[in-house]
């Protein structure tokens, strides 16, 4: 019995081993001295990982009498998650290195990061789900102020901290509530306990529930760490921020609504639609006024949410795979981006200032043309990665009967394109001599290079998404049924 | 051959890799060869699209050369001509030769220059022949992007405000499209073009916030439809982008805007507005209709102010696609046939009238009129060129912008008499702009000191000219050269609509009569 539960939940205890081993053997040896090694190791050991689970992983597993679930749905939420922490960690090695922050507790610290996001995508119990939460953000919240001796990054790390714990506050309170009315914490026994309507209790901590997974994806109105956060940390980190804890947040919010409150899918339908439509609008308004190119990846990442939110609205499979196959999108569209942002130098020295990039089509073409697409591809125009994405959501939106929440998001992304132009225009269009310039390292430039190639092209016919859509559809079939 | 189609939207592709990945350096030996690889490769472009007017088969209505392929959610990779279309896919391939002999003078960033044409081209070509709804919606809008660069970086003084005002302006329209796309996806489950046209969208009509929609589903759609195409074609009031994005537009930007992007929203209406959504075309007709005739007076008013040449010629391509919007909601064989017809005409005629501004602008660096004056003393040729012209885009008969005024009025006539009758004044009107802009440029005394060491066309302009001059006349002597194409896929058109309509106003006036008793 126990043996058959150890091994469902194998992979999870495996990468937590390896993150405690890693840290013992630093800490015994010569400590930083170790840690580009580790970094590099770490990454691998992430991608042998993402390997294994999707070798591995067929059908359904459940450990622990149901707390622990790993079927189609999780195991795509991890693979997404394994791999694009592995290509940001190597991402962020030079970067770090260069800046004196490459300490051999960051890798071991996204490590921790990421089983959190493991156990958070496999969870069958609200205690699970805490559990899994509370590791990864206590890791995150390490990281974001990880260049101590700056005030903005330690300023970052205490606000992450400060509005994550309230954040997890709502949520744990809600969690109470489902308990004292459920009288379970299983996702499965709650489904049964709503399975005729929910009594008024339960929807009020469905809606703390829903208050706290709104903050983890910084989905508006409670978006309002996002931009420092993103700002304040060392951007390699940022990076990091807008990738896989996003993909995690956005799975267990999927989880929960569905395989918990599956039964009640028009009381919280109105909610997410609701946090959708702020959301397109708050991310695309609000970026337009941004002069730090972070901030204003921090609203874009909030209008993005909106729209993969606009797929879990949906409430239906279609909207789950969809709301699935836009994160991954977003995942690549956001690798690419930042692996220019991060090689952006001015004088030897990192910059994220938008003006700074004015003219950089003169001084480095091909990282110019990265941009471009990047950012045509956020901003939704065909025939980029990014369109497909968009269409994937409304179509399951306005199969929904949300037509009105399809026209909204629309519009947004109208608004929203406006931003995005500019740094085209800053980039292409406008001079300046004395901006960011500078080769990317081997591993940016490959980075940048094959996820253009990836948003530029992976939609032809042929192609089509390297068959990604059959996986994404099989995974939001075993969460909605 | 079973993919012509194909291989030719993908030849200009092509090309643009080829110099993306090829030519290094920006010297003028580079410039020179980048130039020459474009020519090239819109040269064969020209060459292979010469296969599929000669394969295509004009009696026969239906879609011809399709090719299919899957593709991702359920949508699929189709494309095919049919009468209506074909003579687009000519007509571009026919001018890009000449847009990048118009680019010649260039010398900044000449590579990116020309793979920015060549990608255009691309997805023209594909506009014009896909046949899925999505794959459409792709080449529409993806063609921005090489626009939005080509106006940016090329343009002139005040390129970002305008490359940013008609990259948003339409694509708030197209989004609108966007989701009525997803819309038809939806009802209909599929997204091939030729089932969607046999697919009746529902009619009855219900109300929305108290809104009565009459036509229901169908004028809704058409209502998404039409803010795209109508920011596109551009109608009067939407059309405030395009003087914009033509002043600021370089040479070859601008004969492309007009000549070829313009049209999109025409062929739009054909596609898609026409067929699918007969209903919403006859409940929404009557205002496109007006709105066309307002265009006409309206914009060819305006004209007649203009101090800068681009600009009294980008709002007369307003007034004349006012001529097309009109001959298509007139549903008729004379209007259908006219619009297409002054589509094509205006393709080559708008075009060679912005090459004439570029001809000046090259040599004077100013397109205010004020600065010209006499031009016909050290310019002859050129005189004679510019004439010819302005004679066809006032519609002279003989040339092909007078068949294509007459069969469209003639079309409205049976249709509504006063909106022809206002229409008609337009064409009089641009007689006076297009007129009084030639005798300010082209004639009287040469006085400016800075005219007299202008010099006249060399071989390479004239060999642009030669072609255009050639089809105008062409088409304006023997029309039928156009409209023995498009006859039989318009007369199905018509047909298909009528027998729509037939079952409409049966149902309507059941339902009138079932309230009545």
């Amino acid at each position: 019995m126990i043996s058959a539960d150890i091994q469902v939940v194998l992979p999870e205890i495996l990468l937590a081993g390896y993150a405690m081993l890693a840290l013992l053997v630093a800490v015994y040896t010569s400590k930083d001295g170790l840690a580009s090694t580790l970094t590099w190791l770490t990454a691998g050991v992430f991608l042998a990982f993402a390997v294994w689970i999707g070798i591995n992983g067929v059908g359904t597993d459940t450990a622990f009498s149901g707390m622990f679930v790993s079927d189609d749905f999780s195991r795509f939420a991890k693979i997404t998650i394994l791999i694009s922490a592995a290509i940001v960690l190597l991402m962020s090695e030079g970067y770090m290195a260069e800046r004196g922050l490459l300490r051999f507790e960051y890798p071991v610290l996204i490590a921790l990061a990421v089983v959190g996001m493991m156990v958070m995508v496999s969870a069958g119990d609200l205690m699970v789900l805490y559990m899994g939460l509370e590791l990864q953000s206590l890791s995150l919240y390490v990281v974001a102020s990880l260049r101590r001796d700056s005030i903005k990054s330690t300023e970052a790390g205490l606000k992450y901290f400060v509005l994550g714990a309230l954040s997890s506050g709502l949520l744990l309170y809600g969690a109470s509530l489902v308990y004292g009315f459920a009288g379970t914490t299983l996702f499965t026994g709650i489904i049964i306990a709503v399975a005729d309507g929910a009594p008024i209790g339960l929807l009020f901590g469905l809606v703390f529930l829903l208050t706290g997974f709104a903050f983890k994806v910084s989905a508006a109105p409670f978006h309002m760490w996002t931009p420092d956060v993103y700002e304040g940390s060392p951007t390699s980190v940022t990076a990091f921020f807008a990738t896989a804890p996003k993909v995690a947040a956005m799975a267990l919010f999927a989880r929960v609504v569905f395989d918990a409150f599956g039964g009640i899918v028009g009381d919280w339908q109105q909610i997410v639609a609701f946090l959708s439509v702020v959301s397109v609008f708050v991310g695309s308004i609000a970026a337009i006024g941004q002069r730090d190119i972070k901030r204003l990846m921090a609203y874009s990442s909030i209008a993005h949410m909106g729209f993969a939110l606009m797929g879990l609205a949906a409430g239906t499979a279609l909207g789950v795979q969809a709301m699935l196959i836009y994160m991954v999108i977003y995942v690549t569209m956001n690798i690419g981006t930042f692996a220019v942002i991060l090689g952006m130098h001015r004088d030897g020295k990192p910059t994220t200032d938008i003006t700074m990039l004015k003219g950089y089509s003169n001084r480095e073409p091909l990282m110019a043309f990265v941009l471009l697409v990047m950012m045509f591809s956020l901003a939704g125009v065909p025939p980029l990665l990014g369109f497909f994405g968009k269409l994937y959501v409304l179509r399951a939106a306005y199969d929904a009967g949300l037509g009105w929440l399809a026209i909204a998001g629309v519009v947004a992304s109208v608004i929203g394109a406006f931003y995005y132009l500019r740094i085209v225009y800053y980039v292409y269009f406008a001079e300046r001599d004395d901006g960011a310039a500078g080769r990317l390292p081997p591993v940016l430039w490959t980075a940048a290079v094959v996820s253009t190639v990836i948003v530029a092209l992976a939609w032809v016919p042929g192609i089509n998404l390297f068959g990604l859509e059959p996986f994404a559809a099989e995974a939001a079939l075993t969460l909605v049924n | 051959m079973g993919n012509l189609l194909s291989l030719t939207t993908f030849i200009p592709l092509l090309g643009a890799v080829i110099l993306a990945v090829f030519l290094r350096g920006d010297d003028a030996d580079a410039q020179r060869n980048a130039k020459w690889v474009a020519l090239a490769t819109t040269a064969a472009t020209f060459i292979v699209s010469l296969f599929i007017i000669g394969q295509f088969d004009p009696s026969n209505p239906d879609f011809q050369m399709v090719e299919e392929a899957a593709w991702l959610l359920g949508l699929q990779y189709k494309m095919g001509v049919d009468g209506i279309s074909v003579l687009f896919v000519m007509l571009t391939t026919f001018l890009m030769p000449i847009v990048i002999g118009a680019c010649w003078k260039v010398d900044v960033r000449v590579k990116e220059y020309m793979i920015a044409f060549l990608v255009l081209e691309t997805l023209m070509l594909g506009v014009f022949m896909a046949l899925d709804l999505v794959l459409f919606y792709l080449f529409f809008e993806a063609g921005l992007i090489p626009m939005f660069l080509i106006i940016g970086i090329w343009g002139g003084a005040n390129r970002i405000y305008a490359s940013f005002k008609f990259f948003l302006y339409t694509f708030l329209g197209s989004v609108l499209m966007l989701v009525a796309m997803v819309a038809m996806f939806s009802q209909a489950g599929t997204t091939d073009i030729p089932t969607l046209m046999a697919f009746d969208f529902g009619s009855e009509t219900f109300s929305i916030l108290g809104v009565q929609i009459v036509g229901g589903m169908q004028t809704l759609l058409w209502i998404a439809f039409f803010a795209s195409f109508a920011v596109k074609m551009p109608m009067w009031p939407v059309h405030t982008w395009l003087p914009d994005a033509h002043v600021q537009a370089p040479t070859a930007g601008s004969v492309v805007l007009a000549a070829i992007l313009l049209k999109m929203g025409g062929y739009g209406f054909l596609r898609f507005s026409l067929p699918m959504f007969p209903v919403g075309s006859e409940v929404m007709g009557p205002l496109v209709l007006w709105l066309s005739a307002i265009a006409i007076v309206y914009t060819s008013l305006v004209a007649l102010v203009q101090q800068d040449m681009k600009k009294l010629i980008a709002y007369s391509s307003v007034a004349h696609m006012g001529f097309v919007t009109m001959g298509i909601f007139a549903v008729n064989q004379q209007g259908l046939d006219g619009a297409i017809f002054q589509m094509i005409s205006h393709g080559f005629i708008a075009g060679a009238l912005f090459l004439c501004v570029g001809v000046i602008y090259d040599r004077m660096h100013t397109r205010e009129i004020d600065a010209y004056g006499g031009l016909v003393n050290r310019m002859p040729a050129y005189a004679l060129i510019f004439l010819f012209f302005t004679m066809a885009n006032v519609g002279l008969p003989g040339t092909s912008g007078f068949v294509g005024e007459f069969l469209t009025l003639m079309g409205v006539f049976q249709v509504n008499t006063w909106v022809a009758a206002v229409a008609a004044t337009g064409v009089i009107l641009s007689a006076a702009y297009a007129l009084w802009l030639y005798r300010r440029v082209v004639m009287g005394d040469l006085i400016k000191e800075s005219l007299k060491t202008i010099k006249d066309m060399d071989g390479r302009e004239r060999l642009m000219f030669t072609p255009l001059v050639i089809m105008t006349l062409l088409l304006g002597i023997y029309p039928s050269l156009v409209t023995d194409i498009i006859g039989p896929s318009v007369s199905a058109l018509i047909g298909e609509y009528d027998v729509a309509m037939a079952a409409y106003e049966a149902g309507t006036m059941v339902a009138e009569n079932g309230a009545g008793e």
